[in-house]
């Protein structure tokens, strides 16, 4: 039979008009920076220079602190719940009137698939803001106290993945909890942070009440040490979360929040319909080009179906589409920047020099910007690098196990302890994994699935405290 | 003189040993190492051990040991032991009471409330073992064919360094929190007021309580705390005995591994606990259990 070819549907990026340079959103102004400098963030799958930013420095942030400080104390810290909530509500309507302008701009600016940013990102984005909106006005229901309290001024740093998505994790329970923010994007993303801004402003949110200062790890250093806030939240690196929590240790108290690495296990049984657990293996660790912290990133496969499994596998991947982001058929979009591609690279390759075998589909890779084929490693073994680093990319290693109590020694064995994954037809073995797995999100037949109401968030080194549901909200209030 | 009253006056006590207390037994210091503990008024007490950084680790292992069947049991057996723990308590009022007027300085009758509200600390704990899923735990509506639900989950081994002014009803209300949940616990006594603590290991000895869930050390808090806030399998560590300036390194240490920590000073602790040090050990745990048919 023939085989049909896609043909290219490429999203227009003319519903986006970027500026030429931005500043700061500080006092519900872009202002300038007084001891920034400017610099660019470009298409990761073109190279193509997409606007300047710039950078705050520590007189920045400062300014940015007391703005927040300002807007906590005269205003939204006094403002009644009910009117912090529909500022909310109106945040998450326009997110959701901007959706496809934001989605063009995340797939640009970050190089995932437009597929992704338009059924995932943008969409959970204001489904947060419409989740915590509600809570604004309810809060002493939320089993905190009778009257509980916000804790001030929030120093929120977020990663580069999920740039509107994070921020709407981090932004949407510190407002309804009557926080200010001082929130900074990752350097390689910050547009739609500051798509953002001119979001608050339609909103008329208050001046102060967000700030979103654009950096790097400077940047970040100066806003999680400013002894002006009183909550950092932070996403990313265990390593860097390690650094700020020494930091915070000294100094005035500030509560903390951090959701860290993971090198999560995803579990196949023999029972599971095969070809569900492999969409299942394939959106665990190829999902945004495997930048995801609770990445299915080792496969555990039950012995029997060992070679099933593995077979169906890589049939599938045979089928990923790899290329343009905007295009509305890719699967497998660009890596998010050079230095994250030399990571990647780095531990392939240790994957390969410690004797794992790696395989990965034929695939042309564009020429220009930065790009990593979907690739399994096979024969691992639990002591390779690339078993027990997280590699943050679209790496898979397999794995084998004999009994459900192995599957758990094996899942277990790990620094980290974010997500797991449990793919069986049997209820009561769901449940049975779930209670041994030391993690802090299980999916059961499912995989990369997030919802507002659910909290998210790891044990051990995977960090500390929840973003969403319920349990969510403790980390803005003084409880 | 009756020959009762001679012999009364003339019989030499027979006197306690105060060892550790590590996996259910009571090793002295493998360092051979014990210090001088004396009472309120200044004169010998004891000699107590002097715990090394090797017992600390040891103490460590042993609570890793017990953690799996610790955490496993049903919160109604949990909550079953921790009562147990109060009914032998009860039975030993007037010892404890003579230990800790002994070593606080306490009057009879406040050192007897003290151990009353010891006892009565065991009671409360012991009612929320089945209590904390139902109060912590939800069931998230998402939107998708999925049950979604939290629940809460003990974080593993918890480092105590207990508080250094009461030392009994301030050692239990740091450990019971911990070990309610399902953690095990290492727990450094007080350092002036060691005695009490080693008198209610013997208690926990003959309660229910598995050996390894309570592992009791004594010693400097300066010389022990370090090994346990740098220890990487420990999974969070409770700093309220420990001064200031050393809470602050300890919790520079304890990022290590990102120890959950806790860092609320001595309080009055006659005053009702609150949940917080609770559930300061507690992970939440969501899982996303398919429904279909």
């Amino acid at each position: 039979m023939a085989k049909f070819e896609y043909a290219p549907a490429p999203e227009s990026r003319d519903i986006v008009s970027l500026r030429e340079s931005y500043g700061l959103f500080i006092g519900g102004e872009f202002t300038s920076g007084v001891d920034g400098r400017p610099f660019k963030t470009i298409s990761p799958a073109t190279e193509e220079v997409l606007a300047e930013v710039t950078e705050a420095g520590p007189a920045d942030v400062d300014r940015a602190v007391s703005a927040a400080r300002k807007a906590y104390e005269h205003t939204w810290s006094a403002m009644p719940g009910a009117e912090r909530a529909k500022y909310l509500f109106r945040i998450a309507r326009v997110v959701q009137e901007k959706a496809r302008e934001l989605a063009v701009l995340e797939s640009l600016d970050n190089g995932k698939p437009i597929r992704e940013s338009r059924d995932v990102d943008i969409p959970l984005a204001a489904a947060h803001f419409f989740y915590h909106a509600g809570w604004a006005d309810k809060l002493e229901y939320a089993g905190y106290g009778p009257a509980p309290r916000p804790l001030g001024v929030a120093g929120q740093v977020i990663p580069w993945n999920f740039p509107l998505l994070m921020l709407a994790w981090k932004i949407a329970p510190a407002l309804a909890c009557g926080n200010t923010v001082v929130l900074k994007p990752a350097e390689t993303t910050p547009l739609t942070a500051l798509a953002f801004a001119e979001i608050c402003q339609q909103a008329d949110l208050p001046p102060g009440v967000v700030n979103i200062v654009t950096g790097a790890g400077e940047t970040g250093r100066a806003l999680v040490e400013h002894p002006g806030i009183d909550k950092v939240a932070f996403t990313g690196s265990t390593e860097v979360g390690k650094e700020i929590a020494r930091a915070c240790a000294r100094g005035p108290r500030k509560k903390l929040t951090l959701e860290l690495g993971g090198k999560a296990a995803n579990i196949v049984f023999e029972d599971a319909p095969v070809d569900q657990a492999v969409e299942g293996i394939v959106n665990g660790i190829f999902f945004n080009q495997g930048h995801v912290c609770c990445a299915g990133s080792r496969l555990l496969v039950q012995e029997s179906v060992y070679d099933e499994v593995l077979a169906a596998l890589r049939r599938r991947l045979g089928t990923l589409r790899l290329g343009d982001p905007l295009d509305k058929n890719t699967d497998v979009g660009a890596i998010n920047s050079a230095a994250q591609l030399a990571k990647i690279r780095e531990l392939s390759d240790a994957g390969e020099a410690e004797g794992a075998q790696r395989w990965s589909p034929p695939c042309d890779l564009p020429v220009k910007g930065f790009w990593f084929p979907p690739t399994v490693f096979t024969g691992v073994s639990q002591a390779h690098r690339i078993a027990r680093e997280e590699i943050f990319g679209p790496v898979l290693s397999v794995l084998t196990f004999r009994t459900p109590a192995e599957a758990v020694e094996k899942a277990n064995n790990t620094p980290y302890g974010l997500s797991a994954g449990v793919w069986t037809e049997k209820g009561s073995l769901i449940l049975w994994m779930a209670s041994r797995l030391r993690a802090g999100v299980v999916w059961a037949n499912t995989f990369n699935k997030f919802d507002p109401a659910s909290p998210f968030g790891g044990y051990k080194e995977s960090g500390y405290g929840r973003e969403g549901g319920r349990h969510g909200l403790e980390a803005y209030l003084d409880v | 003189m009756s020959d009762a009253a001679a012999s009364d006056a003339t019989r030499i006590a027979v006197r306690k040993t105060y060892k550790l207390y590590i996996g259910g037994a009571f090793p002295r210091s493998e360092s051979g190492r014990s210090y001088v503990v004396t009472d309120h008024k200044g004169g010998f007490a004891a000699n107590a051990a002097l715990a090394s950084r090797k017992d600390a680790r040891d103490a460590v292992v042993a609570a890793r040991k017990a953690f799996g069947g610790w955490s496993a049991a049903t919160a109604y057996n949990r909550g079953q032991v921790l009562y147990r723990v109060a009914e032998l308590l009860e039975g030993r009022r007037d010892q404890f009471t003579a230990e800790v007027r002994a070593a606080e300085g306490l009057g009879a009758r406040q050192a007897g409330a003290v151990v009353d509200a010891a006892i009565d600390r065991w009671v409360w704990y012991a009612g929320w073992s089945d209590k904390i899923a139902q109060v912590r735990g939800a069931a998230n509506p998402v939107a998708g064919p999925y049950f979604n639900f939290s629940l809460p989950e003990p974080s593993g081994v918890v480092a105590v360094i207990a508080p250094q002014a009461s030392s009994l009803l301030g050692f239990v209300s740091v450990v019971a929190p911990a070990v309610v949940s399902g953690n095990t616990v290492v727990v450094l006594a007080s350092e002036r007021f060691p005695l009490p603590a080693v008198s209610l290991s013997e208690v926990l000895a003959t309660s229910d309580v598995p050996g390894g869930v309570i592992n009791v050390l004594t010693g400097r808090v300066a010389e022990i705390a370090p090994w346990l806030a740098s220890h990487m399998d420990v999974n969070a560590i409770d700093l309220c005995g420990a001064p200031g300036s050393l809470a602050e390194d300890l919790t520079v240490a304890a990022a290590e591994n990102l120890k959950r920590v806790v860092r609320a000073g001595e309080r009055d602790w006659t005053l009702t606990p609150g949940v917080e040090r609770m559930l300061a050990y507690l992970e939440t745990k969501t899982v996303w259990h398919p429904v279909g048919t």
